[in-house]
């Protein structure tokens, strides 16, 4: 706010001096210039006068000649003093509006209010960099989850995009350069309420810098931050980032996962996906050759992973030499039939178009279809606003690099456990993938599954804690029943639970005792999260679930029953 | 040489000369205070006034505050001026222009307070 009045007063210092001076020299000369009354005798205009003629007369009212007619000398002044106010006017009205309409203006005012925003924030709010395809998809998600966030980017368009789109909570954005210490401390870095840094630009140096910016400055912020070489992930990795995101790495391990144990990507999709997401057809990809078109950093994980996974790879891309691919690689697009042929399309299991131009892609995938109708088809997408097309071309799987990281962060931010859960469950078989796809199968009833975390603590769930402290044993599966119906569970699966920071249970047993502190990953039907909710805080729900019977709410008759107890007894 | 400093420095001096002008004299007497020394003391000072708009030092605050103290002291001078010739019957009375000049000189100390953190601001100021 400061800002912009210094400017202001700064800016239209000359023109307000123009305007004083051209009002004085006016009104000195009527006050001198002799005049005359209605009488014919000689009158002087009085400095008041002078003043209340000049002032209707440079603001284009004009009253008239007031007190008395003009003579000849005294018109012949206003003529002059006419245009030297009415200039000095126009010239003080131009820079005001010219100064509003300045770009450094303006982006003053935008970053002063953006400034007050931060400070108006009163929970705890995600700073975020970047509003590419991933940026878009955390802002609406974290406003989904209820979690307050900024946004910085140094596209103005984005930011102007942003205020358009109908998020359900306030996002305030700011068009600047993130690499610029001084605009993360604006966007609150070294608030106390900021919960953490997420960096999701598209450049990896830019991502770096955000970084280590907020480990410099806030030292105790978690830091989530995206990488698309190996190079800056090490960098990144090098002073203490927690997390680092390379979308390549992440999908070449999720295709080697469904080669390795298909129910066990499916439990991955179902657990990572966003809200409300239905569950999707699935098919495993069959084995044999593989033809990988463009040999990026999106063709170099997927190959690597591949061939761990015994699968063999024929290579297709445009320039060899220069991605250093490895012999045997054809030399072509891809797009076009001669070069598949030539890798042998009639005999592949599968097709992966890989290259960073999704019409390219679409192409690739299009006339592999068209050559060998069996092939199994894995595609990149590069831009969010091709998904109509991507789904229409009916690609078994569509990578979106942006989407992937996006749920990734979403993920991290909204449900911590999952990411130990996933560690533990990636070490376990096949078979016990299976039970569990066929358990969660069991309880959705063909509705999308959601999964939530549940503390026992006093806040997220007082009744359990009252009545462990009361010396009671609460189960697992007191938690999993329904409260209306003590007979029948709940439509969900607890999936994982945890207790401090090293004492962990994969699908603990319905037996399993509850203790303060412990934290419990669930997922299930929708409707079971708010049931689940419910006897966690309601103590009598509680109750009446691990009791049998329903106590006595009021005092007076927790009093009576306490007296019928005590002479059953006597 | 700066021109911009030699600008501020001479608005913010004339105020003060002119100031001081049209206070020095008889205090009631109408025939020591001349109006024109009033009417160019006011615009002089406010044109250093809209001079130090905009600076953010602190010592630039103080100097804007002590500008704004001297306007008001003049507005009010010659508001006070302006009722009693054309609002009132009275007319110029010695106990009047008693009032007018002591607002004028209240204007005065802080045009002399202006000038005293100018002159201390040069001083410190070894270039």
């Amino acid at each position: 706010m400061h800002n912009i009045i210094y400017l202001l007063l700064r800016r239209m210092r000359v023109p307000l001096i123009a305007i004083i001076l051209a009002y004085a020299i006016s009104i000195l000369g009527l006050v001198l210039i002799p005049g005359m009354d209605d009488q014919g005798n000689p009158w002087q205009m009085s400095f008041f006068h002078a003043f209340y003629f000049v002032s209707f007369m440079g603001s284009t009212i004009g009253f008239g000649e007031i007190p008395y007619p003009f003579t000849d000398p005294q018109r012949i002044w206003t003529t002059v003093a006419m245009y030297l106010t009415v200039i000095s006017w126009l010239y003080a009205i131009g820079s005001l509006l010219s100064l509003i309409q300045d770009q450094a203006f303006r982006r003053v005012v935008a970053y002063t209010s953006f400034a007050h925003a931060v400070r108006q924030i009163r929970e705890p709010f995600y700073l975020v960099c970047g509003l590419g395809g991933a940026g878009q998809l955390v802002i609406r998600e974290l406003a989904e989850h209820g979690i307050r966030s900024v946004i910085i980017d140094k596209d103005e368009n984005k930011i102007h995009a942003l205020q358009l789109e109908e998020l359900p909570m306030h996002v305030p954005g700011l068009t600047a350069d993130v690499t610029d210490s001084n605009t993360l401390m604006t966007a609150g870095l070294n608030k106390q309420r900021c919960a953490g840094v997420i960096a999701l630009t598209g450049d990896d140096q830019v991502n770096l810098t955000v970084a280590i910016t907020s480990k410099l400055l806030a030292p105790n912020l978690p830091v989530i931050c995206r990488a698309q070489s190996h190079d800056a992930q090490a960098n990144i990795a090098s002073f203490g980032t927690e997390t680092i995101i390379n979308p390549f790495d992440t999908f070449a391990e999720r295709l080697a996962m469904m080669f390795r144990s298909p129910s066990m990507y499916l439990v991955y999709e179902w657990m990572t996906s966003l809200h409300e997401t239905p569950l999707t057809e699935f098919a495993a990809p069959p084995r044999g050759t593989w033809i990988l078109c463009g040999y990026g950093r999106f063709g170099k994980a997927l190959q690597k992973s591949l061939s761990y996974k015994g699968i063999q790879t024929t290579i297709v891309e445009a320039d060899a030499a220069g991605t250093n691919a490895p012999e045997g690689t054809i030399e072509g697009r891809g797009t076009e039939a001669i070069t598949l042929h030539e890798a042998g399309i009639e005999q592949a299991a599968g097709l992966i178009a890989g290259t960073d131009d999704d019409a390219n892609n679409l192409s690739i995938i299009m006339t592999g279809l068209h050559l060998n109708k069996n092939l199994f088809t894995v595609s990149r997408q590069n831009r969010s606003s091709n998904d109509a097309i991507f789904a229409a071309a009916g690609t078994n799987i569509t990578m979106h690099p942006g989407r992937l990281i996006g749920k990734q962060v979403i993920d991290i931010v909204t449900m911590p456990l999952l990411k130990d859960f996933l560690h533990m469950a990636t070490l376990q078989n096949d078979v016990w993938a299976n039970i569990l796809v066929s358990r969660i199968v069991g309880v959705l009833a063909d509705k999308p599954p959601e999964s939530w975390e549940l503390t026992i603590s006093t806040i997220q769930s007082p009744a359990v804690t009252q009545l462990l402290h009361r010396g009671f044993t609460v189960t697992v599966k007191h938690l999993l029943t329904d409260p209306r119906d003590t007979a029948t569970p709940l439509p969900c699966v607890l999936l994982y639970m945890k207790h401090g920071n090293y004492q962990e249970r994969l699908l603990p047993a319905d037996e399993t005792p509850l203790q303060v502190g412990d934290q419990l990953l669930i997922c299930g039907h929708p409707s079971a999260e708010t049931h689940m909710r419910w006897t966690a805080r309601n103590s009598h729900a509680l109750n009446y679930i691990c009791t049998g019977c329903d106590r006595p709410s009021g005092n007076l008759w927790r009093w009576l029953s306490a007296r019928r107890s005590d002479s059953h007894t006597a | 040489m700066n021109l911009e400093k030699v600008f501020f420095a001479f608005f913010i001096v004339l105020s003060l000369t002119l100031n001081f002008g049209f206070f020095i004299g008889e205090l009631d007497d109408p025939n020591h205070h001349n109006i024109y020394e009033l009417f160019a003391a006011l615009v002089v000072s406010l044109i250093a006034t809209i001079m130090k708009f905009g600076d953010r030092a602190h010592i630039g605050a103080v100097l804007l505050a002590t500008s704004l103290v001297a306007d008001l002291q003049l507005i009010a001078a010659a508001v006070i001026w302006t009722i009693t010739v054309h609002a009132t019957d009275v007319g110029m009375t010695p106990m009047i222009m008693a009032s007018i000049v002591s607002l004028s000189g209240g204007a005065l100390l802080a045009n002399i307070t202006s000038v005293i953190i100018l002159v201390t601001e040069t001083v410190m100021f070894r270039r």
